[in-house]
């Protein structure tokens, strides 16, 4: 185990560093430049900007030069927000992406594996249909249309809870419940796939010729190998509602790193690109291998290294 | 099968009417009201609670008023700080820090006398040399400061030099004669330069401050301080800041708002959402489906901006564009009003001429820049048609192709999908390709010339017509599409030289110029002047709106009757 472990994390650097290369090179091939006045700025003017942020070294110098500092833990400057480091501006915005994703994701697989399990064990009734209508919704609409209804719906005209903004508990209802209609959707259809098949398997008919309840049936034995196929969905979409979803965020005012990285690119504000890219990267890198422990810990029979002979 | 097709049958109808549902939900807030064409200006009394609820469309990228940029940045610096002088009610230039001032007979020495009731919120005085060592800082070419060679460079002495590094700071134009005597020396005579005064770029900078605090300035509101009528009470990155009224500032008996509130709030939709639950008291500028949906509503209110949209004709790489027939035809040749009207819907007008409606007037008689030479190349797709077939005939060809070259908004798309049938329709044998890339690649691609037609704008920075009237100068900055006329570059280079001490023949050069550059080469077109429209509290008093510069002032501001 331990020696998969350090196998993973040496693979996971080798990966953060081809990501690291692979962006840097596709950034610098992007038009324009980190400078928001470029159609007022002399020729000059401009050469002595570059000069002062290295923009006219040679594209290997550069290069070097940013792995030089990655590697002491230097993500640089922003060009956008004037001397803020990139560390800082992502430890500012990751605070609530990651708590949004977290929510949604909690309370999104949660009602949905609940809903699929439901749907199995009551197949083809009134319960099945329900749960089938809402995961065809949650998946078919985008969320920022939940958004939008939520938003009028819930937060003008019943002012139930806040229209927008991020601060205090009732702030994050709107959000993740718009955010988690998707994780319900998926995680639902997935579940009643696969409790439909492990109920059908030969184990379960033997359970129950040996009289298990239909409790027993559901969860101890279903519901652990139907979850199997549900983990391996959710290692990425989690990696994709932590790090925030751009829409979500703007529109409720959320200071997420979704909105930031994003807002990088179209101003070419390149060390905020290579940090938030490589943030997001390594993030991903983890939750991947975080799902392949966790395939062990469902599943003893799945070894993470060869196991014995 | 069957049973899915029902589902999802449900499912759409389920959809549909909660979209529709939502829809007819905003119609609520009409009444029988009439539209309201400008902010309310000081009816009433200040009553109640004197506390601002607004929002901003973006975190603020700098408060380092030497390194800011955008509209965000100089909105908050202007309320937070102050300048020489201070932008006024319809852009009447008022007292700042400096009380008075002098020109010497040539026009190229300012000398301001500075108040000496101005203070820093340390207690420290305002004093001349934290002008000088602002202005240095500006033009210092190890600041990286963006906005400091453009607004200073050719006006302020030896700021071109002092920014490329070939003087030193100490040279450039700008002198504390003592603590509160400021002097300033130009390049040249600079018609406008008191306007430029209230640009945040020459707001001062308290030097011993911001070298105790070194990189951490103006970072955090508590590291940073102000002079203007508020000062930054706290500031949330990305999410807001607080201003609250300066009693320090020496004009503060003026200032009736106790504080202002601003939110980032990237989505019309939501500023609209919040505007309806009574949290903000001013919405962002509408789009067009919100204009319709509110243009019953009497909190409407639209504003013209000095902000003209135009095709820009290169004249070297596409040979029809190098015909004055060809580019005037096409000037005629779409319907602008409509472009306006429905594609647009948010306040903007349609626009005959390259300097805006509503914003400089004739220095002697008052009368608007536009009134001497009007429209000039409005549709009429009859003359367009004209033009167009003289055009190819001197051209020797049935069938001409011009790519436009425009941004990859929806909005922008919208229009520039509009403008490409009407030109089609109205032009026979004319074939529009568009290509839509994003801001950063559309400058580069006009910095290389590389475009046949392109459609792109241009807001000023000072109150001056020559703002838009030299970017067409033969091989000026902002040209890059080979447009030449001597007699257009003799009256710009009078305006700037033997006219500067002379407002009248200054201003009437450039409407001159301005009948050059359209009527006889339609060198450009013009599209439309932006307009915003907003749904705005009518309590909400005083809050003054800018043409250039900064957006608002609320030094004035007050609530009444809320």
């Amino acid at each position: 185990m331990t020696k998969y472990l350090l196998q993973r994390i040496l693979y996971m650097f080798i990966t953060l560093f081809l990501i690291a290369s692979f962006t840097f090179f596709l950034m610098k091939m992007m038009p324009g430049s980190p400078f928001t006045m470029q159609d007022k700025l002399s020729e000059a003017q401009k050469a002595i900007l570059n000069a002062k942020y290295g923009l006219d070294d040679p594209m290997p110098v550069q290069y070097l030069k940013y792995l030089g500092s990655l590697v002491q833990g230097d993500l640089g400057i922003s060009f956008q927000y004037d001397n803020r480091s990139v560390t800082s501006l992502i430890m500012q915005r990751i605070g609530p992406s990651a708590q949004l994703g977290f929510q949604a994701m909690f309370f999104g697989t949660i009602i949905g594996i609940f809903l699929g399990v439901i749907a199995a064990l009551r197949q083809n009734t009134w319960v099945d249909y329900g749960s089938t209508i809402m995961a065809v919704l949650g998946k078919s609409i985008p969320s920022f249309v939940f958004a939008g209804l939520l938003q009028y719906w819930i937060g003008v005209k019943l002012g139930w809870f806040p229209v927008a903004f991020w601060s205090g508990w009732e702030f994050t209802v709107l959000p993740t419940i718009a955010l988690a209609m998707f994780p319900i959707a998926i995680s639902a259809r997935f579940m009643r796939t696969e409790m439909i098949e492990v109920l059908g398997s030969d184990y379960i008919t033997l359970a129950r010729a040996k009289g298990a309840s239909n409790y027993d049936i559901a969860v101890k034995h279903a519901l652990r190998n139907a979850l199997i196929p549900v983990v391996t969905v959710l290692g990425p979409l989690a990696v994709s509602l932590m790090t925030g979803t751009l829409v979500i965020e703007k529109i409720f005012s959320i200071p997420g790193l979704g909105e930031q990285f994003v807002r990088s690119i179209t101003t070419n504000d390149y060390p905020v690109i290579m940090g938030t890219t490589l943030f997001f990267a390594a993030l991903f890198i983890v939750i991947v291998l975080v799902v392949d422990i966790l395939y062990g810990i469902i599943d003893p029979r799945i070894r993470l290294a060869g196991g014995k002979k | 099968m069957k049973k899915s097709k029902y589902l999802l049958l449900l499912a759409l109808t389920l959809v549909l009417s909660a979209f529709l549902a939502a829809c007819g939900g905003g119609n609520s807030a009409q009444n029988n009201g009439g539209q309201g064409e400008t902010p309310p200006a000081g009816e009433g009394e200040p009553t109640g609670p004197q506390v601002l609820n607004v929002v901003d469309s973006a975190e603020i990228p700098t408060m380092d008023s030497v390194q800011g940029t955008d509209a965000v940045a100089f909105n908050v610096m202007n309320n937070v700080f102050e300048g020489l002088y201070r932008l006024g009610e319809n852009d009447e230039v008022v007292e700042g820090v400096a009380k008075s001032h002098e020109v010497s007979e040539d026009g190229l020495t300012y000398t301001f006398t500075l108040r000496e009731d101005s203070v820093w919120s340390n207690g420290e005085p305002v004093t001349a040399n934290d002008f000088v060592f602002a202005w240095q800082r500006a033009v210092d070419p190890n600041s990286g400061s963006e906005y400091g060679p453009y607004m200073m460079n050719g006006k302020i002495k030896n700021a071109t030099q002092v920014s490329a590094g070939e003087l030193p700071l100490e040279e450039l134009g700008v002198k504390a004669v003592d603590d509160y005597t400021l002097e300033v020396t130009l390049e040249q005579p600079v018609a406008y330069f008191e306007s430029l005064m209230t640009f945040p770029t020459f707001f001062p900078q308290n030097q011993k401050f911001l070298e105790e605090q070194g990189d951490k300035y103006a970072l955090e509101a508590d590291t940073l301080i102000y002079n203007g009528p508020f000062t930054l009470d706290s500031w949330e990155h990305e999410v807001g800041w607080t201003m609250k009224k300066n009693a320090d500032y020496w004009d503060a008996e003026t200032v009736k708002l106790d504080e202002i509130n601003v939110k980032v709030v990237k989505e019309v939709s939501t500023g609209v959402n919040l505007y309806t639950a009574q949290q903000i008291d001013i919405s962002p500028g509408l789009t067009s489906d919100f204009v319709t949906q509110y243009k019953e509503d009497p909190d409407l209110i639209s504003y013209l901006e000095p902000t003209i949209f135009w095709f820009k004709f290169n004249q070297t790489k596409n040979e029809a564009l190098a015909n004055v027939n060809i580019r005037k035809a096409i000037s005629m040749g779409f319907n602008k009003q409509d472009m306006a009207d429905y594609v647009l819907n948010n306040g903007s007008i349609p626009a005959n001429y390259s300097v805006p409606v509503e914003f400089v007037q004739h220095p002697e008689t008052g009368e608007d820049f536009r009134e001497k030479n009007g429209d000039i190349n409005a549709f009429d797709a009859e003359k367009a048609k004209e033009h167009w077939e003289k055009g190819l005939e001197e051209l020797g060809t049935e069938a001409v192709t011009i790519e436009i070259l425009g941004g990859d908004t929806e909005t922008a798309k919208t229009m520039q999908e509009y403008l490409q049938n009407q030109l089609q329709e109205n032009l026979p044998g004319l074939t529009i390709k568009l290509k839509e890339v994003p801001f950063a690649q559309r400058l580069d691609l006009d910095a290389a010339m590389d475009y046949d037609m392109q459609l792109a704008g241009w807001g000023p920075d000072y109150l001056d017509a020559i703002s838009f009237s030299n970017l067409w100068i033969t091989d000026g900055g902002n040209n890059k599409m080979g447009y030449s006329n001597e007699e257009y570059d003799k009256l710009l280079n009078d305006v700037m030289t033997t006219y500067a001490n002379d407002p009248v023949k200054r201003f009437e050069a450039m409407q001159e110029a301005e009948r050059i550059l359209l009527e006889e080469d339609a060198a450009i077109a013009p599209i439309y002047q932006r307009g915003t429209t907003r749904l705005w509290k009518p309590y909400v008093q005083n809050v003054y709106r800018h043409n250039f510069g900064p957006d608002f002032s609320y030094k004035w501001a007050y609530i009444s009757g809320k």
